[in-house]
């Protein structure tokens, strides 16, 4: 039982960094009606800018880089790409998301090396215990921090002016404009909040219990994309919900990976691909997403 | 003597007609034929590394046509396309290998002749890619492409874990090609073709060659058919397509079923072209390289599609080989690019480029060369397209006469 509560709560906490992420995705989407594949390079380069920039600049300032250095990244994507290239084929944007991933990755891919970089988190690898329960105090922090800045998401969202003019161009773009929201504002703001939440997942994905920086955290900010198509691409709160119920899910399977021996080592990594596949079968926009729907 | 005239005419007017459209296809017969003999008599002239890089690039080919059936031509999106490559290398290795161990791993393998294992490999890879169609049906667009995404992943879980026939993480070996008895190795018959050995490479090429030269007559074939047309229709409209009674789900299952085939025919070939296949090879990384040859040689276009993985299969080969040669190319670590990071950046690059600059893609470029060479080609002389147009007028001044009842007819 212990062991279970213990795995449910480090569920929470991947599945609130995965949200994070998810949820960059979600804005993009509504925003400039692309499907960002970039997301998992800019997590990557945050990464990389906190861990090198934290030895001469200290951790909370170097923090404070690898978030506007990535939104400024992700700004420039927008930029210099995917506004030139607005009313193009959704298929086409996407995939010209995956060039700019390739070139970032490999970028950061060569100049992280096989090296691991340490992020000297202020907290350290301890962890918390309550009763049998233990966690990493990172972990914790990340449910506290990511629940604020979702909330904090969340109000925006719905009060701010920024909010109502990305809503009312999520919903049609055209009178919209008409109205007098300026759509490329809109989305080179989506893209620069994206890139912010990109940085601050990436701050706690690479503290305790993940050793530091590598490329293999690329891999793991590739599985917010279930997290995001789980609870439908353009809901906001969809990417919660699907980002905690990946989170939960691998951390139970690879909790239990000794019974689940029969699915081959390391299940966990593919768990939530496999419920992905299995949600999309049933609902094929997600939990939350609206149906399409088409008028003749 | 208006008869005459008329039969003159009439006799004349096809003429021109016949004189330009035969020219340009036969021009393009010329290039094709000199290709083709090209391709032919390369194994004689041209070295060992160059002929199994033609074969890779071969394989690639079969993939990227059959991928761009899929992205290009209905409009899919999918990023499972290293899923379906690894399930036809897998069948074939496990249908055509022996059974036997290396190290602690016991490896099954049914030991059947290869060609059986190249045919179960590609109809398997059908037979995932049909599996995979009632989702595939269902999705649209985007979700389409990021629930491939899982595939891969999936399909990497399964090749590492399943070590009775895949080899697990440290793969295992391919068998050798062979066809009625005649073996694609190096010994066995032996064989001399104008004073050269025709060794495994060799004979490997034409192999390539001849699978590669078949699935792009079929795909050229297919897109000219009906089915072909339905798939783009679905690609421009789903509902128009419907609309015009094509079934949308049907057909966007059978495309996954014969793009999976493709892929499953490529990736026997690259198992074959390797020597061994491993659960590393068919990463994510592969299905975006495939994605890149088809946006680089245009979407939709099969012949672009072939030119795209000419360019993006080959270019990592050939900077390995000729790393010291090339600038920025460096062994890395020493400040330069290592082959297959130079590759990755060309190959991003190109895709960012070519989205935004050039959506046609290579094949685009190369029917805007086309036509301007077409136009300079008309326009010094002006005769060539003065005189068509004329005979053309002139012949339907003329042909009005012996058309007329026709017409009165119809008014």
């Amino acid at each position: 039982m212990t062991q279970f509560l213990s795995l449910l709560l480090n569920g929470v906490s991947l599945g609130a960094i995965y949200a994070l992420i998810a949820l960059g995705f979600v804005i993009i989407f509504k925003a400039s009606e692309v499907v960002s594949f970039t997301q998992g390079s800019l997590l990557l380069l945050g990464a990389y800018t906190i861990a090198r920039l934290s030895h001469p600049l200290g951790f909370w300032l170097a923090a404070l880089a690898g978030i506007v250095v990535t939104a400024l990244a992700a700004l420039l994507v927008e930029r210099l790409i995917i506004n030139r290239l607005r009313g193009a084929p959704v298929i086409s944007l996407a995939i010209v998301t995956i060039g700019v991933d390739i070139i970032l990755l490999t970028e950061l891919i060569r100049r992280i090396g096989s090296d691991i970089l340490n992020v000297p988190h202020p907290w350290g690898g301890r962890s918390f215990r309550i009763g049998d329960v233990g966690i990493s105090q990172n972990r914790l922090i990340a449910i506290l921090v990511a629940g604020v800045l979702i909330a904090i998401f969340f109000a925006a969202f719905k009060y701010s002016s920024w909010g109502v003019a990305m809503r009312a161009s999520a919903e049609d773009g055209e009178t919209a404009a008409l109205m007098g929201i300026r759509l490329g504002r809109v989305s080179a703001l989506a893209w620069v909040v994206a890139g912010a939440l990109a940085a601050v997942a990436a701050l706690f994905l690479v503290g305790a219990p993940t050793p530091g920086v590598s490329p293999s955290v690329y891999s793991v900010s590739l599985r917010a994309f279930p997290a995001a198509i789980l609870g439908g691409l353009d809901s906001t709160g969809g990417a919660l919900v699907g980002g905690l119920l990946i989170g939960i899910t691998e951390s139970l399977a690879a909790g239990y990976q000794d019974q689940l021996l029969f699915l081959g080592r390391g299940f966990g990594d593919v768990v939530p691909y496999v419920v992905m596949i299995i949600v999309l079968l049933v609902r094929p926009s997600g939990l939350f997403g609206t149906k399409e729907l088409t008028r003749v | 003597m208006s008869e005459s005239t008329a039969t003159q005419v009439r006799g004349a007017s096809p003429a021109p007609r016949s004189t330009v459209a035969p020219r340009r296809s036969r021009t393009r017969l010329i290039v094709v034929g000199v290709l083709l003999l090209l391709l032919l008599v390369a194994p004689l002239y041209v070295n060992e590394f160059w002929l199994r890089t033609g074969f890779a690039v071969f394989g690639a080919i079969v993939g990227a046509i059959g991928l761009n059936l899929l992205v290009g031509t209905t409009g899919q999106l999918s990023l499972a396309h290293a899923f379906f490559l690894a399930v036809g290398a897998i069948s074939y290795v496990y249908v055509s290998g022996e059974s036997g161990g290396i190290g602690i791993v016991k490896l099954g393998g049914l030991g059947l002749p290869p060609l059986i294992g190249m045919i179960v490999g590609v109809l398997l890879a059908g037979l995932a890619g049909l599996l995979f169609s009632p989702i595939a049906a269902r999705l649209r667009g985007i979700y389409l492409g990021v629930a491939s995404l899982g595939l891969v992943f999936i399909g990497q879980h399964v090749l590492n874990s399943w070590d009775t026939v895949t080899g697990g993480f440290n793969g295992r070996a391919a068998p050798e090609f062979s066809l009625f008895g005649f073996h694609f190795a190096n010994q066995d018959p032996l064989l001399f073709i104008a004073g050269v050995p025709f060794r495994e490479a060799e004979r490997l090429w034409y192999l390539g060659l001849v699978i590669a030269g078949a699935s792009y007559w079929f795909a050229r074939n297919l897109l000219r058919s009906r089915p072909g047309r339905a798939l783009q229709t679905l690609r421009d409209s789903e509902v128009a397509a419907s609309v015009m009674g094509v079934n949308v789900q049907r057909y966007k299952g059978r495309v996954f079923l014969v793009s999976s085939m493709y892929a499953g025919l490529s990736g026997v070939l690259y198992a074959l072209s390797i020597g061994s296949i491993a659960p590393e090879s068919f990463g994510l990384e592969v299905s975006i390289q495939y994605l890149a040859m088809i946006v680089l040689g245009g979407l939709g276009s099969v012949g672009g599609a072939a030119l795209g993985a000419v360019f993006i299969s080959a270019m990592p080969l050939v900077f390995q080989k000729y790393a010291d040669v090339l600038p920025f190319v460096g062994t890395a670590g020493e400040g330069g690019l290592a082959a297959g990071e130079a590759a990755r950046f060309l190959y991003g690059l190109a895709i960012v480029l070519v989205i935004l600059f050039e959506p046609a893609g290579l094949a685009g470029l190369a029917g805007r060369f086309r036509r301007r060479g077409r136009d300079a080609g008309r326009d010094p002389g002006g005769g060539p397209i003065a005189a068509p147009a004329a005979a053309a007028t002139g012949s339907s001044t003329t042909d009005v006469p012996s058309d007329r009842p026709a017409q009165g007819s119809s008014t």
